[in-house]
């Protein structure tokens, strides 16, 4: 059975100009994101997991198309984004969509929700007078809201509500891909579940695949089907969740899930946190970036850049690292 | 142990002055914490747990007032204290860390600087014997290269490297009770390890006791001895960490511990998660009876009437585990 790919990045590198000095001339480039690759398939939730700075929400954004990639691709559905044209790509957008991280800075304060629900539909030129106020009213019922709500400000809303407006927002061109930026993160605890679930019930209604973008490790261990691991730009382990949750390989895998606090009580912790900081982007470490922190770090790490490559039987779970 | 809590909070009642009248951000609040003992307030933005962290620190913001109770330290009311002797108690016996270090800080001065000047406003230490401490404390709380991060300014210093000074600046004195209020938040969760790994370690040597603020379960789970769950600006349950965690009573922390997924739950063997519908109502709201009645799957009509107290509940009631509620889970004692 092989499930139709829906989005893939292929060796996917973003970076960014860093500009200095008096004539804000380019001093460096910070490469946020560094030679991934993933592949979402159809029906999947594929989450990407690490800490703050390691390229995570760059990511998600160039596999909207928000940021072009400096070096690698872009296929979805098959289809090389770069060698599309302005027309071909617009088309492509409907498919990809996005919810944003905070609810509070991606709504319009100035714009009735109506307004904002209007939006999607007035830049792809789809339904108008009658038929655009059905979708929007059938869109708002979808996330678990009333009509009544669009005629409200954002500023009337809760964390919670406004984040299902950024749903229904993404939802308007009925996409096949969602890519969810840390979409509970800025919620209170009791309203996550209550916009997780709803995430869950409309990929089951509408056959949507998710990239699901999160710190939250237990959420990503609950939703996800496949999970990647970055640290600094780059990809150091990708499995199956249950694998990688059951038997992490990496050692920052490893370090990471030992730091999430365990929620059943008990006094003591068997592993020693994870030592120092992730350095920063432009002044990345040779060989593997992980060597300053890693607890088993050998010569070779500080020298070569390990490549991901498979370390299971099944040729699902690969990981970069050179002692596996 | 002396039998004489470190600090008791009786019934503490804090407002803020509002456009639309005062409201009432904690509502009748008691906790106790013991000598070297770490208890956890918990709950959601706005439930009152932070108001009640300032205003045992006496930090409040001008609009708002304690208006009732009592918070006594080492048996000594310290709300009745005059303004002089309460700042004595502050960055002495008494301190504080809060949630976001890149603010607590100040931008243009030096690391050294500011954790001296804890010496010298409380007399502690005199100018070069304050380096010396300075310096110690840094290496206390485990900050790599101590004499280089003297001379540093706060941007030059990672996020979880300026909440170990703002621990360090916290713990200069040997605070008897240090109040931590959401000091993880905004870190990364090896940093949040690395942090909550540190105050432990702290904790034993110096006896600290501690009020750890936070919205985490799971990080109470690691920390607390005693949890006290906050709604509304009340108390709904408190007790043991274990007997909370693991035999909730009140709906609220039954609900939320139910919303969070456990390890190795996956929605694929069919779990789905714990909804609490709806959201916290706004304070300015009224409401007759229990607070939590409008989102509680348990509510009856006695709880639109009377305002539960806290009362012992089957499980763990020798250990002070009680909770706000007509119909717990479990039972009352």
């Amino acid at each position: 059975m092989t499930v139709p790919v829906l989005l893939q990045a292929e060796g996917l590198s973003v970076e960014f100009p860093v500009r200095g000095g008096l004539l804000k001339r380019e001093i460096a480039r910070l490469r946020a994101v560094d030679n991934v690759s993933v592949t979402l398939r159809s029906g999947e939730v594929l989450g990407i997991v690490g800490e703050s700075g390691c390229g995570k929400t760059t990511l998600g954004r160039a596999m909207v198309g928000l940021y072009p990639p400096t070096a690698g691709r872009l296929l979805v559905e098959g289809r090389d984004v770069a060698t599309l044209d302005e027309a071909q790509r617009r088309l492509l957008t409907r498919d990809v969509q996005m919810v944003f991280q905070d609810p509070f800075a991606s709504l319009n304060p100035r714009k009735r929700i109506r307004q904002i629900l209007e939006v999607p539909f007035e830049v792809h030129g789809l339904a108008s007078g009658a038929e655009r106020e059905a979708r929007i009213r059938e869109l708002v019922e979808l996330v678990g809201l009333a009509p009544e709500h669009l005629d409200r400000w954002p500023h009337e809303l809760s964390g919670g509500q406004r984040q299902r407006i950024g749903v229904a927002r993404a939802l308007a061109l009925q996409p096949r891909v969602m890519v969810l930026d840390e979409p509970l993160s800025a919620l209170d605890m009791s309203i996550q579940s209550q916009v997780l679930n709803l995430l869950v019930d409309l990929q089951q209604r509408f056959g949507l695949s998710y990239v699901f973008i999160s710190h939250d490790l237990s959420i990503v261990e609950y939703l996800c089907d496949t999970v990647a691991v970055m640290y600094l730009g780059r990809v150091v382990e990708t499995a199956p969740a249950a694998a990688l949750f059951a038997a992490p390989r990496h050692p920052y895998t490893q370090a990471l899930l030992a730091a999430v606090p365990d929620p059943v009580p008990r006094r003591e912790r068997v592993t020693r946190p994870l030592e120092g900081d992730v350095p920063s982007p432009l002044q990345a470490p040779a060989g593997c970036s992980f060597h300053p922190r890693c607890p088993l770090a050998q010569a070779r790490c500080r020298e070569s850049v390990p490549e991901l490559r498979v370390i299971d039987t099944a040729g699902l779970q690969r990981a970069a690292c050179h002692l596996l | 142990m002396s039998a004489e809590p470190l600090l008791q909070v009786e019934g503490l009642v804090t407002t803020f002055k509002t456009s639309r009248g005062p409201v009432r951000a904690v509502d009748g609040v008691s906790l106790n914490v013991a000598r070297g003992q770490t208890v956890c307030i918990a709950g959601e933005s706005g439930c009152g747990k932070s108001v009640t962290a300032l205003s045992v620190m006496g930090l409040l913001p001008d609009s708002a007032q304690v208006e009732g109770g009592a918070v006594r330290f080492n048996g000594v009311d310290v709300l009745t204290l005059p303004p002089a002797e309460r700042r004595g108690l502050r960055g002495r016996k008494l301190a504080m860390i809060f949630q976001e270090p890149m603010t607590a800080l100040n931008p243009v001065l030096t690391i050294g600087h500011q954790v001296a000047e804890v010496f010298a406003i409380h007399g502690t230490a005199g100018r070069r014997e304050a380096r010396e401490k300075v310096l110690a404390l840094l290496r206390q709380v485990k900050i790599p290269d101590p004499e280089r991060r003297y001379d540093a300014y706060p941007h030059q210093l990672s996020g979880g490297m300026k909440q170990r000074v703002m621990i360090a600046m916290a713990l200069a004195n040997r605070p008897e009770l240090l109040i931590a209020d959401e000091p993880t938040t905004a870190l990364d969760v090896t940093i949040q390890a690395q942090v909550l790994h540190l105050l432990r370690e702290l904790q034993r040597e110096l006896g600290t006791g501690i009020v750890f603020v936070t919205h985490d379960l799971a990080v109470v789970a690691e920390i607390a001895d005693r949890v006290v769950v906050m709604y509304g600006g009340r108390v709904v349950e408190q007790g043991g960490v274990v007997d909370v965690l693991e035999h909730p009573a009140h709906p609220y922390t039954v609900g939320l511990l139910g919303a969070r997924p456990r390890p190795g739950q996956t929605r694929h063997d069919g779990h789905r998660l714990n909804v609490i519908p709806g959201s916290v109502p706004s304070p300015l709201v009224r409401i007759e009876g229990c607070r939590y009645q409008t989102r509680c799957p348990r509510v009856q009509a006695r709880c639109r009437e009377e305002v539960p107290a806290l009362a012992p509940v089957a499980q763990g009631a020798a250990d002070g585990h009680a909770a706000a509620c007509h119909f717990p889970e479990g039972g009352l004692a």
